[in-house]
C-alpha cells in the first residue's frame, strides 16, 4: 500500500484544498485534479439507504454519493469513503474487499478516509455498520469498475468483453495472452461511471485476498512512530490553545481575573460568551497561563452516586412514558401462571471511554475557509457543528480525521475541533488543542448508567413462559431476548441523566446482555437445570447455538465443576449481526474475596470473515475492554464533579487484569459480512458474574461486579478485584 | 527560558524552554518528535516512554533541565538504517496493536526489560509493562511480541 502521508498529502494540498466540498463538485473537475483517468461513483441503493440513513441532519443518503474509486494513470486505486480508522482495522480490511473485486494486489490501493472535502458524506463510523454497509458498497462499485476496464479493452482489441479475464491489475485476453494493466487503460481516459445497482458480486468461498490475514495497513508507521495522529499534527506558526473549566458541573462564573495570565509573554486570552480560553507560544506557556487565571465559580448542589438508580427510574426523560418496545402474548397471566418465577434487578454505573489519546485538534483560518485536523467518529458531524458554531456553508468547513488513538463511542462530539477554530480565529492563527486526561474524564460523555428489571417465568420442565425486561437509561440496544418466549414484554424507559452521556462501544447491549443472561443464569439455578442446557433448550436461533456449543466445546464445559474457589460460567447473545457465547473461568480467595478472571473463551461468528487476524485482535480487545466493566471501572461523583478523573482512581483493565484468552472463529461464508467492533464486548460481564454466582452462590447484580470501594447507600457483597 | 542541549537519538539538540517543563512536551511540541506520546501527564500510563541511559522513563515527569545529561532514546531513534529493532519488528509481526497509540510506549518498555533480563518469563513481562496502559487490550499479543524478540535477541538466534 502507497503510504498515506505521500500520495494523500500531496493530493490534499493540490488545488483540491481550496475546492467546495467533493459532492458538490463537478465530477469531471473531480477528474481534471486526479490528472484523468476512471472514475467511479457509487450512490446508495434504497435498501442501503433505509438502514442507515434516517435521522442524521436531513441527510438523505439516497440522494448523495456514498463512495468513489478512481484508478489513475500508474494504476494506483484510491478508494475515498468518509469512514474512520480509530484501531477496528477497517483500513485494511476495506482495501482488502476492493483489492478483492478489482482484482488487483492488496498494495495497489490507497484508502482515503474521513475528509470531509475529499470523501462522501457519511453519518460516521459507528453502530458496527462500516462492514455490513460500506463493505457491500466499495465491493459493488470496485466490481464495476473491473466491469468497465474489461470494455475498455474489449473495445481496444475490438473483442468481446466476456472472453476477457481481469486478474493481478491486468486484464488479458486469454485467446493470445497479450494483456494491458489498469492504468495503461485508463490513461488518457475521462472516464466517470455512476453505479447504483449491485453488481454480482464474488462470493466469499472464491475469496482470495478478502478473507485472509492481511497485515494491518502501513503497520510499519505504527512502531516506529511515523503515524501522525491527529494530536501529532502540526501547523506554521502554530499556537497552542487551552481553555477554562469550571470547577463543577452546571457552574456559573462568580468573578473572573485574567491580569495576570495576560501578562505573560505571548499570551492572549479570548473570552466569548461562556467560553474562556487562552492561547501561548508552546503548550508548557499556555498550561502555565490557563494555572494563573483565578476565577471563582457557584456550583449548584448535585446529586451523586448515591440513590442514582432509583433516581434514574424515577426521572423520566420528557416527563412520559413511551411505551413498550415489543410485546408478544400475554406476560402477566403467565407470569401469574408459571410454576417458577424469578424477579430481580440489575444496574450498571456509569464508565468513561478514556481513549488514550484524548480530544485533540488543530484549526486553522485561510481566507474565510476553516480546515480542523481532529480525532472523531464522525467528521462530517463535526463539521456540521463547525459550520453550526461559526455560521458557515459545507464549502467553508473542512474536517480531516487522522487515523486516531481510538474512541470506543466516544467520541462522537467535536467539543476540541470548536475550541481550537475558536482560539484560531482570534488568534489569527493555527492553534492547537489537547484536552488533558482529567479534560476528558470530565468534560467528554459517559456510557449511560442504567437499572434493568427483569421478571421471568418457567415451567418445571425449563421452559421459559414469560419474560419481561425494562431498561432504565442505558439504552434499547439488545434488549429483546433471542431466546423464545411466548409471551413478553420489553421496554426501555428513557431517562433525565444526571451526567453527560453517549454513545459507547455497544451501546446498552452490555447492560442487557449482562442483565438477560445473569437472569438466564438465575433461572437456570431455579428450574435445577445446567445453565447451558437451559439456554439451549429455549434456543431456536442456529446460530446462536452453534456459538454456544462452539464455546462450551473448546472450553471444556460439564467437564468443569465449581469449586468456592474456582467458577466457571458461560453468557451469549446476538447484536449487530454478530453472534458470541463467552465462556469464563474465575478463581476466588475464600478470605479476601478477591476475583481474578482465569481463562475467557469466546465463540464468535458474524458471516463470512473479511480478515480473521484482524478479528482475532477485535475480539480479544473486546474482551479486555469488557473486563474493565464488569469488575472495577466506574465513575464517582457528587455535586457536580467527577471524583476519579485519573488513571490512579479510575482503574482500566492493564497486563496483569488479562486472562487467558482463546478466541473460536466460525467462518459462515455463506452469509454476508457484519461488524465485529462491538458485540464481542457483551458475553464477558454475564459470564464472570455467573462463574462467581457458580463458585460461591452469591449472584453479583451491579456492574462493576468487584470494585475498590462500595458505594454509600447500595449493598457492596464485598468482593474485590 | 533557559537553552538546553539534549542528547536525543544519538544527535545534540540545542532546545530553549522552561526549566520545568517536561521532557515529553519538549520532545513532542520543540523538537516535533511526535512519536511519544501523551496519554496522561502523571506517569499512569506509559505512552509517553522514553529511554534515558537506557532505562524506561515517563517523559511527562520529567523536567527538561534533569534530562539534559542524559542520552534519550524515542521511538524515532529505534531503527538503524532503516532496520527495524528486534523489537519493533516483533511487535510487526504479532500484529500487537489496535490503534497503535500505546504502541511507542510499550516498545521502549519492552526494550528496557529486555536489556535488563534477555529471557523474561510471562509473570516478569506482565509485572515491567504493568504500567502500561493499552485502551484497545492488546495486552495478549504485546506479552508475545516480548517473548518474540526476546528470542529474536537471544545469542545465535538469525534475523
Ligand atoms: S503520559 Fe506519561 S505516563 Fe501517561
Ligand atoms: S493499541 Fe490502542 S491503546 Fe494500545
Amino acid at each position: 500500500m502507497n503510504h498515506r502521508d505521500e500520495p494523500v498529502t500531496e493530493f490534499v494540498q493540490g488545488s483540491l484544498s481550496a475546492r467546495p466540498c467533493i459532492s458538490e463538485m463537478d465530477r469531471r473537475d473531480f477528474l481534471k485534479v486526479l490528472g484523468g483517468g476512471l472514475l467511479v461513483c457509487l450512490t446508495q441503493t434504497s435498501s442501503w439507504a433505509q438502514e442507515s440513513g434516517r435521522g442524521f441532519g436531513g441527510h438523505e443518503l439516497s440522494k448523495e454519493l456514498s463512495a468513489w474509486l478512481h484508478i489513475a494513470a500508474d494504476g494506483e486505486v484510491k478508494v475515498f469513503t468518509g469512514k474512520v480508522e480509530v484501531g477496528q482495522n477497517i483500513r485494511t480490511s476495506l482495501a482488502q474487499l476492493v483489492a478483492e473485486e478489482l482484482r488487483v494486489p492488496f498494495d495497489a490501493i490507497t484508502m482515503v478516509m474521513g475528509d470531509t472535502d475529499l470523501t462522501p458524506w457519511d453519518m460516521g463510523t459507528f453502530g458496527s455498520r462500516t462492514t455490513p454497509t460500506m463493505g457491500p458498497q466499495l465491493r459493488t462499485m470496485a466490481a464495476a469498475a473491473r466491469q468497465m476496464l474489461l470494455e475498455i479493452a474489449a473495445q481496444r482489441w475490438h473483442v468481446d468483453p466476456a472472453g476477457l479475464t481481469a486478474a493481478g491489475g491486468k486484464v488479458t485476453d486469454p485467446q493470445n495472452t497479450r494483456s494491458l494493466a489498469y492504468g495503461e487503460l485508463s490513461r488518457g481516459e475521462k472516464l466517470v461511471k455512476t453505479v447504483s445497482s449491485e453488481e454480482r458480486l464474488t462470493p466469499a468461498p472464491e475469496w482470495k485476498i478478502a478473507g485472509t490475514a492481511v497485515p494491518k495497513a502501513e503497520g510499519r508507521d505504527f512502531v516506529t512512530g511515523k503515524h501522525k495522529y491527529p494530536s501529532d499534527i502540526t501547523r506554521p506558526e502554530m499556537m497552542f490553545g487551552a481553555v477554562l473549566r469550571p470547577n463543577g458541573f452546571n457552574a456559573a462564573l462568580a468573578s473572573l481575573d485574567t491580569s495576570a495570565a495576560e501578562k505573560l509573554p505571548g499570551v492572549k486570552v479570548v473570552r466569548d460568551g461562556d467560553f474562556i480560553g487562552l492561547v501561548a507560544p508552546d503548550a508548557f506557556a499556555a498550561q502555565r497561563a490557563l494555572a494563573a487565571i483565578q476565577a471563582k465559580w457557584n456550583v449548584p448542589a448535585q446529586s451523586s452516586n448515591q440513590g442514582l438508580f432509583a433516581y434514574l427510574k424515577n426521572n423520566p426523560e420528557n416527563g412520559r412514558d413511551d411505551g413498550p418496545q415489543h410485546v408478544s402474548g400475554s406476560v402477566e397471566p403467565a407470569l401469574a401462571g408459571a410454576d417458577l418465577k424469578l424477579e430481580e434487578q440489575y444496574s450498571v454505573a456509569y464508565i468513561a471511554h478514556a481513549p488514550l489519546e484524548p480530544r485533540a485538534a488543530v484549526a486553522e483560518w485561510i481566507d474565510g475557509k476553516l480546515t480542523v485536523w481532529t480525532g472523531t467518529q464522525r467528521p462530517f458531524g463535526v463539521r456540521d457543528e463547525l459550520m453550526q458554531a461559526f455560521h458557515l456553508s459545507p464549502a467553508q468547513v473542512r474536517v480531516i480525521q487522522p487515523d486516531m488513538g481510538s474512541g470506543y463511542g466516544g467520541k462522537h462530539t467535536g467539543e476540541a475541533a470548536v475550541e481550537a477554530a475558536r482560539l484560531a480565529k482570534a488568534a489569527g492563527k493555527p492553534v492547537k488543542v489537547v484536552w488533558t486526561r482529567s479534560e476528558e474524564f470530565t468534560w467528554a460523555y459517559l456510557r449511560p448508567a442504567g437499572l434493568i428489571e427483569i421478571k421471568a417465568g418457567a415451567q418445571h420442565n425449563g421452559t421459559l413462559v414469560a419474560w419481561e425486561h425494562h431498561n432504565y437509561n442505558s439504552g434499547p440496544a439488545a434488549i429483546g431476548t433471542p431466546y423464545s418466549v411466548a409471551n413478553q414484554l420489553i421496554q426501555y424507559h428513557a431517562a433525565k441523566s444526571p451526567l453527560r452521556q453517549g454513545s459507547y462501544r455497544g451501546l446498552a447491549s452490555t447492560a442487557n446482555h449482562f442483565a438477560r443472561e445473569s437472569h438466564m443464569d438465575g433461572m437456570a439455578h431455579v428450574v435445577s437445570m445446567d445453565p447451558l442446557e437451559f439456554r439451549l433448550k429455549n434456543l431456536t436461533d442456529p446460530r446462536l447455538q452453534a456459538v454456544f456449543q462452539a464455546a462450551a466445546e473448546k472450553f471444556g464445559w460439564g467437564r468443569l465443576k465449581s469449586t468456592p474457589e474456582r467458577g466457571f460460567g458461560i453468557a451469549g447473545g446476538l447484536d449487530k449481526g454478530g453472534y458470541v457465547a463467552t465462556c469464563a473461568e474465575v478463581e476466588i480467595d475464600a478470605a479476601s474475596r478477591r476475583v481474578r478472571i482465569r481463562r475467557i473463551v469466546q465463540a464468535w461468528e458474524c458471516g463470512a470473515i473479511v480478515n480473521p487476524d484482524g478479528l482475532r485482535n477485535q475480539l480479544a480487545g473486546a474482551i479486555v475492554q469488557g473486563i474493565g466493566g464488569a469488575l472495577f471501572e466506574r465513575i464517582l461523583f457528587a455535586d457536580g464533579r467527577i471524583l476519579n478523573p485519573h488513571f490512579a482512581q479510575y482503574r482500566v483493565p492493564r497486563f496483569s487484569d488479562t486472562p487467558q484468552i482463546e478466541v473460536v472463529l466460525i467462518d459462515r461464508k455463506d452469509l454476508p459480512s457484519a461488524g465485529a467492533g462491538e458485540t464481542g464486548l457483551v458475553g464477558v460481564a454475564p459470564a464472570v458474574g455467573n462463574a462467581i454466582f457458580a463458585a460461591s452462590g452469591i449472584r453479583l447484580r451491579n456492574m462493576p461486579m468487584a470494585p475498590r470501594s462500595g458505594v454509600l447507600g447500595e449493598p457492596d457483597p464485598g468482593f474485590r478485584s | 527560558m533557559g537553552d538546553f542541549v539534549l542528547n536525543v537519538n544519538g544527535a545534540r539538540l540545542r532546545v530553549s524552554a522552561s526549566a520545568e517543563e517536561t521532557l515529553l512536551s519538549v520532545l513532542r511540541n520543540r523538537l516535533n518528535l511526535t512519536g511519544t506520546k501523551y496519554g496522561c501527564g502523571e506517569g499512569q500510563c506509559g505512552a509517553c516512554t522514553v529511554l534515558l541511559d537506557g532505562r524506561a522513563t515517563r517523559s511527562c515527569l520529567v523536567p527538561v533541565e534533569s534530562a539534559a545529561k542524559a542520552k534519550i532514546v524515542t521511538i524515532e531513534g529505534l531503527a538503524q538504517n532503516g532496520k527495524l529493532s528486534a523489537i519493533q519488528q516483533a511487535f510487526l509481526d504479532e500484529g500487537a496493536f489496535q490503534c497503535g497509540y500505546c504502541t511507542s510506549g510499550m516498545i521502549l518498555g519492552a526494550t528496557s526489560l529486555l536489556h535488563e533480563r534477555h529471557n523474561p518469563t510471562e509473570e516478569q513481562i506482565v509485572e515491567a509493562m504493568e504500567g502500561h496502559i493499552c485502551r484497545c487490550g492488546t495486552y495478549p499479543r504485546i506479552v508475545e511480541a516480548v517473548k518474540r524478540a526476546s528470542r529474536l535477541l537471544a545469542p545465535g538466534a538469525s534475523r
